[in-house]
């Protein structure tokens, strides 16, 4: 089975404070901390585990700058054959829709079986597998948490939906799918196995080698745009308790008590 | 000529969900004046019981109905959306695991412009709409601007609008089943087989008081003991967000939020929680929320009564030994 995996460089959130800059154009990016996007990676040890059961290959894709490229290596140390950065200042600002019909044309240059990619990245979109299955007319199933193969033309799948039950379906390949987290877990890569694909060749693609004119992707073809970053009045908001810790602790047992908490 | 606007509605057993009422106050924040116009796909009694309930709150309510459609396949119901919405259509789906499901592809298939996941919108200028969405798990938020001008798929993040009561658009039901159905029923590539309902646990959290839940912020499973701890001080039950469970550290029966189980404790500590909106949306009944976190930027702060800013590492068993203390 031919694999493709779909995966974006991210801040990871759960390690930063995430802060607006100045004028509201962008987020404070220069002390913050990247990583793959937590879904992507479920994704990407699902599709080597396919491959480990049924052979063919996995290929990581992304679109990025540059800098994309670490998250490549990384998931190709966590067992991926290849990796393809696709890059091109032309790039910038694209939408959901713009992505998608980046990957679009790199996958138009394989033959791939099976892509995925994860439920939802930074911006909690979630658009574009399904998107991308669109462009190509091939079936999509989102939140998918269980995956088996039947043959080289079935599938059998179940996203997970409301309250934790699963849709169980059954799916013609080629196909796309979104991987939901707990799926499986993902295998631990160090350093070691970071630095061992640090000379892997990875082939960087831009808009002329995509065939994809300029205007059609990027700021200029997109039809949503950001206009600025803000932090929301929070309204109320909690009470912060402040103090030592011996005093926050002193009030909020108090406030417990007051509201029935301890028994 | 009032804008129409639809919006796709979800249900189950014969009973709308709440994003049913949600909707229409997005579509009059997209326009006071629109005409809205309800989509209900499923069949027989359920759908008309469906149609029937929402009827006031719409200005027309368009049913399909077809014995194939008792559960939704999204890929299906997207062609048959194709098929009936006019040209430059406006449609609001609520941003849940069926919206997220359907909404994407169908913009594409209608080339239209895809707002996914809106939680404020600020009205249309000229085909300009402005929305509010959030990123990085909720910690920011921006302004978005979407062009119409060839149509647009809405999705609305569930609980963000508050539901329209007014019910006096006094909605006329019409089937559009033969139009939704002209070329045959929708083939598609994926199957519907069913629905494996989710196991029980040993503990049921939907019945308890006081519930002590920890997130990511635990960092290690070693560290669950200090949250089982508290929760025994307290007298209440360990509760947790999604990424523990998917780190099997506790069992799912034990999650809170969209994808695990709806809460309605009187008090709710939440201990190295962001907050995602999907985990809030497992919280019901406005219970007292205590939230202890070390990011003062955490959405949890924003929903909660009481804040502690700390590593909940050391400030978790120094609660507890002071409530033992008292005892
Ligand atoms: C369709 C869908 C359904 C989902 N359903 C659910 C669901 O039902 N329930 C659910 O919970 N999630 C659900 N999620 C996942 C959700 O989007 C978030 O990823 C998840 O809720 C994050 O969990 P968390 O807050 O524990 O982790 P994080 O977001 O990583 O937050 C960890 C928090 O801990 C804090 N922290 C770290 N270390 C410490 C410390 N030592 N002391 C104090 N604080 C610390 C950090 O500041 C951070 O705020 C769903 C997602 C999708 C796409
Ligand atoms: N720039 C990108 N490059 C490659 N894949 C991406 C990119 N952005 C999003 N994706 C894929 O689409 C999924 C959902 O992201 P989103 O639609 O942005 O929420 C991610 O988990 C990735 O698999």
């Amino acid at each position: 089975m031919e694999i493709l995996v779909c995966i974006k460089r991210v801040p990871d959130t759960s390690e930063n404070e995430i802060n607006v800059n100045r004028d509201g154009t962008d987020i404070e990016r220069d002390d913050l901390v990247y990583s793959v996007n937590e879904w992507d990676n479920y994704a990407v040890e699902e599709a080597i585990q396919i491959r480990d059961r049924v052979g063919g290959s996995v290929t990581v894709v992304t679109v990025g700058d540059e800098e994309a490229e670490e998250v490549v290596r990384r998931e190709m140390a966590m067992g991926a054959d290849k990796g393809i950065l696709l890059s091109d200042e032309a790039f910038n600002g694209s939408d959901g829709r713009g992505i998608a019909s980046i990957i679009k044309a790199e996958v138009k240059k394989g033959e791939y079986d099976l892509i995925l990619t994860g439920a939802q990245a930074d911006d909690g979109a979630g658009q574009v597998g399904g998107m991308l299955a669109a462009m190509l007319d091939r079936p999509y199933a989102s939140l998918v948490t269980s995956l088996e193969v039947i043959d080289d033309k079935k599938i059998k799948v179940g996203r997970e939906i409301e309250g934790g039950n699963l849709e169980m379906l059954e799916i013609d390949l080629p196909c796309v799918l979104s991987i939901q987290t707990g799926i499986n877990e993902p295998r631990y890569v160090g350093i070691r196995g970071i630095r061992k694909t640090a000379s892997a060749e990875i082939p960087v693609c831009g808009a002329e080698d995509l065939g994809l004119s300029p205007e059609s992707v990027g700021e200029s073809g997109s039809k949503v745009k950001r206009l600025d970053y803000f932090v929301p009045d929070s309204g109320e908001g909690a009470e912060i308790l402040e103090g030592s810790t011996d005093e926050i602790v002193g009030k909020l047992v108090e406030l417990l008590k007051a509201r029935g908490g301890i028994k | 000529m009032a804008r129409q606007v639809f919006a796709y509605i979800v249900h189950k057993e014969g009973v709308a969900d709440d994003t049913a009422f949600e909707m229409v106050a997005a579509a009059k924040r997209i326009d006071p004046d629109a005409s809205i116009a309800a989509i209900v796909a499923g069949t027989g009694d359920n759908l008309n019981g469906v149609c029937n309930e929402i009827a006031s709150s719409y200005h027309e309510v368009w049913k399909i109905d077809n014995k194939a459609l008792s559960y939704p396949n999204a890929e299906v119901i997207r062609m048959l959306l194709v098929r009936i919405l006019p040209e430059q259509g406006l449609i609001i789906i609520p941003h849940d695991t069926f919206g997220m499901d359907l909404a994407p592809g169908l913009s594409i298939k209608l080339n239209a412009a895809y707002l996914p996941d809106a939680v404020d919108i600020d009205g249309v200028d000229e085909n300009r709409l402005k929305a509010v969405r959030q990123e990085y798990s909720g910690q920011v938020s921006t302004h978005i601007v979407c062009d119409i001008s060839g149509g647009a798929v809405i999705t609305t993040r569930p609980g963000s609008f508050k539901a329209d009561e007014t019910k006096r658009a006094g909605g006329q039901i019409f089937d559009r089943t033969a139009q939704a159905m002209e070329g045959g029923f929708p083939e598609t590539g994926r199957r519907f087989i069913g629905v494996i309902e989710a196991e029980v646990g040993d503990v049921d959290i939907t019945k308890s008081e006081i519930l002590v839940s920890v997130g990511r912020g635990v960092e290690d499973k070693d560290n669950l003991e200090i949250v089982f701890d508290l929760a025994k001080a307290m007298g209440g039950d360990v509760a947790c967000s999604r990424p523990i469970v998917d780190a099997k550290w506790l069992e799912k029966s034990r999650q809170v939020g969209t994808s695990g189980k709806t809460v309605k404790p009187k008090i709710y500590m939440a201990l190295g929680i962001s907050g995602s909106f999907q985990h809030q949306g497992g919280i019901k009944g406005a219970p007292f929320i205590v939230a202890i976190n070390k990011n003062p930027k955490a959405p949890i702060f924003k929903v909660a009564d009481v804040g502690v800013v700390a590593d909940m590492l050391d400030f978790v068993p120094e609660l507890t030994d002071k409530i033992n203390e008292m005892k």
